[in-house]
């Protein structure tokens, strides 16, 4: 078995998948959503390197690097904001996070 | 001169008003609420109420009446400038008098312009002839005294200032009644003297009793007052005009015109004289409109004495007597003003009978004795009636302010039945109220026998339909009044002191009390004879001339009665007197026994023939009820639930349940942004795509 574009895309889209249901189904922990994010974001790199590879286009790949790049700057801040909103507040359950409630 | 007599009560009264702002402002410089200082008073004037309402169960009350608080600065300047100008008002009135009545120099100055709307011209002057002149010098005349009687009998109360503005301005107020030129300016002396009489009423605001005697009196008078004010509608409608001396030109013209009213012919002109006369009832305290009059007594007694007994009671009879040339010509009015007048004569005199106030039994007196001015108005006889007025105007003071010497002596008790045997303690006072009682009851030769004989002799003459009841009714109103007054003078002077406590601290009320007491005294001696032929004899038509329309010949007449009808109010008098004289002191027994065996007669008078009940439940409970339903089923129901309020209460509503949708939590937000999302591309794939 050839594993062809489709196969990469399904994985692509079951990480998606899996980010998205992390993101809201997870009632715990803040940290959790950050690597939820990272899942969603590695799910379109695999998306962008496969159709790179698939249509011969090195613009997708060069993409892909520039994601992960932001990923990483993303993670960094995430995890700063997190450590200082766990200083101000002793919590950084997804329960406790509700100020903005009506 | 006028303007002077009119004016300076005014300037008076404003000059105490400022001391009085000033005196407010320095107790209290922030304007916050005070809440010490109100305290202090309110405390002291509960001693007050205490005395008032439950004086005769409550003994052992103590006899300190020291001022709760300092009366302000400048409080002896406003009781002297207020006090001197009445003064010099008064003596101006007595020139004014003799100018008027008998050098026949009638006055009418204009003041300035006032109303000019289409056909209403109105103007603000000053109209004096006779009938207004003796008014002048009964108001000025009793108002100086109760100023100087004041000094005295407020001199504990922090509030003199205040109390002697009120006095002025009323006194001012009265003037411009009496000095009218028209109809509206008579109304505006009308109203204000009810606004003076309001104030003074409720001069002790701490105690709830006052104040509710003041709205009463307030609310009553508004009765009287929408007739009053209908009534100088339809003159305007009828005349055109407010003038008095156009009305009076106008009037003869007026007879036998009719008023359509919903298809209902009245004739005009007696509509119009009983629309004025209900104005009259209402300022008079006459049958029906009277319940005020009694709880009016909640006020100082200076007051009671000078608007609820000698001025402002009497202004009903004095428009009566301004409008004579109207009333002369609605013979079916003057029945209703005598069947009226003859009523409250005795009706009033049966509930002074039994009542034990020493206030109030003057009050109903009163009450009475206006009956009897509006029986001698009904007949016809204008001067007369106005002959009643100026000797009751001496005697009634007299006996408020007598009766104010007793309270001031007893501490502040006013139960007759507490008193007794105060004739060697006060003596002075002693000789002015029997001075009174004498005029009052209509003793030979004291001032009131003159005035009170002409009005039965002219009930007894007119050609009325009730003029025979108006007749019996004074006569035997004679009796009870002449009873009443020396219960009232044998209860509280003669016999045993009931309360020994207050016996004995019993004192003579210092020289600025007794000084109006004997004034007054001798004008209920005097003020009879030497006016008789003037207001009830020969001398009308040269004194009273234009100023008031007598019925025709009743004076001729009332000169030509039987003897014994002439005799008949003093043997009436001596009835009353003995009666009183064998149930009060020869055999006190007596009157405990009748009481005993006619309780439902008893109760029946003792409880003012149950009108303040009667008016409970025909007027206030279906008013009190009509402003609850307004207030919870037509403001709190309709208004608020459908109106401006609902609307804006809706709206609340709706947000409340917006505002439950932002919960606050990241995977609420993050789910309905994922939805959002599939739902845009599905649209996308699906909707726009598909093309």
């Amino acid at each position: 078995m050839t594993i062809g574009l489709g196969h990469y895309l399904a994985v692509g889209a079951t990480l998606f998948t899996l980010g998205i249901l992390g993101i809201f189904l997870n009632r715990k922990n803040v940290i959790i959503i950050l690597m939820s994010i990272e899942l969603i974001l590695l799910a379109v790199n695999i998306n962008l390197v496969a159709f790179s590879s698939f249509l011969h286009d090195i613009v997708g790949q060069i993409f892909a690097l520039l994601v992960l790049t932001v990923a990483a700057a993303e993670a960094a801040i995430g995890l700063a904001v997190l450590v200082v909103y766990f200083r101000n507040r002793g919590s950084i359950a997804v329960e406790d996070i509700n100020m903005m409630k009506g | 001169m006028i303007q002077a007599i009119v004016f300076l009560p005014l300037l008076g009264a404003i000059l105490a008003g400022v001391i009085a702002l000033a005196g407010a402002h320095a107790r209290n410089p922030s304007g916050d609420t005070v809440e010490h200082g109100h305290d202090d008073h309110a405390h002291g004037s509960h001693a007050h109420a205490a005395h008032d309402d439950h004086g005769h169960d409550d003994h052992a009350h103590d006899d300190h009446h020291a001022p709760a608080e300092p009366a302000a600065a400048g409080t002896a300047a406003a009781e002297l400038i207020t006090t001197a100008l009445l003064f010099v008002s008064a003596a101006l009135s007595w020139i004014m008098f003799v100018n008027v009545g008998f050098m026949k120099q009638d006055l009418l100055v204009h003041v300035l312009p006032w109303i000019n709307s289409g056909d209403l011209q109105i103007a603000w002057s000053l109209r004096v002839d006779t009938l207004t002149a003796v008014m002048l010098v009964v108001v000025t005349t009793v108002s100086s005294l109760v100023h100087l009687y004041s000094i005295g009998y407020m001199d504990e109360d922090p509030y003199r200032p205040r109390f002697f503005g009120y006095l002025s301005l009323f006194t001012f107020a009265m003037l411009m009644l009496v000095t009218s030129d028209n109809l509206v300016q008579l109304f505006f002396g009308w109203e204000g003297v009810g606004l003076a009489s309001y104030l003074l009423i409720g001069f002790w605001y701490q105690k709830p009793s006052a104040n509710a005697a003041a709205i009463k009196a307030f609310v009553v008078n508004r009765v009287g007052d929408f007739g009053f004010s209908l009534g100088i509608f339809a003159v305007f409608m009828l005349v055109g005009s407010v003038d008095f001396e156009t009305i009076f030109h106008a009037a003869p013209g007026l007879t036998g015109k009719t008023i359509d009213f919903l298809g209902w012919h009245v004739d005009a002109l007696t509509l119009t004289c009983l629309l004025l006369f209900m104005g009259a009832m209402g300022k008079s305290a006459q049958f029906l409109l009277h319940t005020w009059l009694p709880d009016a007594m909640e006020g100082p007694t200076p007051v009671s004495a000078l608007i609820h007994a000698a001025t402002m009671v009497t202004a009903g009879v004095f428009m009566v007597a301004r409008l004579s040339p109207l009333f002369e010509l609605a013979p079916n009015a003057q029945a209703f003003v005598m069947l009226i007048g003859g009523t409250t004569a005795m009706f009033a005199a049966t509930i002074g009978l039994v009542q034990n106030d020493i206030k109030r039994i003057i009050a109903y007196s009163t009450c009475s004795q206006l009956g009897y001015m509006f029986v001698a108005m009904g007949a016809g006889a204008y001067s007369v009636g106005m002959f009643h007025l100026f000797t009751h105007a001496f005697f009634k003071a007299l006996l408020f302010l007598g009766s104010g010497s007793v309270i001031y002596a007893m501490h502040h008790e006013q139960d007759i039945r507490n008193m007794g045997g105060l004739k060697d303690k006060i003596p002075f006072t002693y000789i002015t109220m029997v001075i009174g009682t004498l005029a009052l009851t209509g003793f030979p030769l004291t001032a009131g026998y003159f005035s009170k004989d002409a009005i039965i002799e002219s009930a007894f003459v007119a050609n009325n339909p009730f003029a025979f009841y108006g007749f019996l009714m004074t006569v035997v109103a004679a009796g009870l009044t002449s009873f009443y007054s020396w219960r009232l003078i044998f209860k509280t002077f003669h016999g045993r002191p009931h309360d020994q406590k207050h016996y004995e601290a019993a004192h003579e009320a210092p020289l600025w009390m007794l000084v109006p007491l004997g004034v007054l005294a001798a004008g209920s001696l005097l003020a009879g004879f030497p006016f008789k032929e003037l207001f009830a004899g020969h001398g009308i038509e040269e004194f009273f001339r234009e100023s008031v329309k007598m019925h025709p010949n009743i004076i001729e007449e009332m000169h030509h009665i039987p003897e014994t009808i002439a005799l008949l109010p003093t043997v009436m008098m001596v009835v009353g007197f003995i009666v009183a004289w064998l149930f009060y002191i020869r055999r006190p027994y007596l009157p405990v026994e009748l009481a005993g065996q006619h309780p439902l007669l008893y109760k029946f008078l003792l409880n003012k023939w149950y009108f303040d009940e009667l008016y409970d439940v025909i007027f206030v409970r279906p008013a009190k009820w009509l402003g609850r339903f307004l207030w919870k089923k037509g403001d709190g129901f309709v208004i608020d639930g459908f109106g401006p309020d609902g609307v804006s209460a809706r709206v609340l509503d709706v947000t409340r349940n917006v505002v439950r949708i932002q919960t606050g939590y990241l995977y609420h937000y993050a789910f309905v942004m994922l939805i959002g999302v599939a739902g845009l591309i599905t649209w996308f794939m699906f909707g726009l795509g598909g093309q």
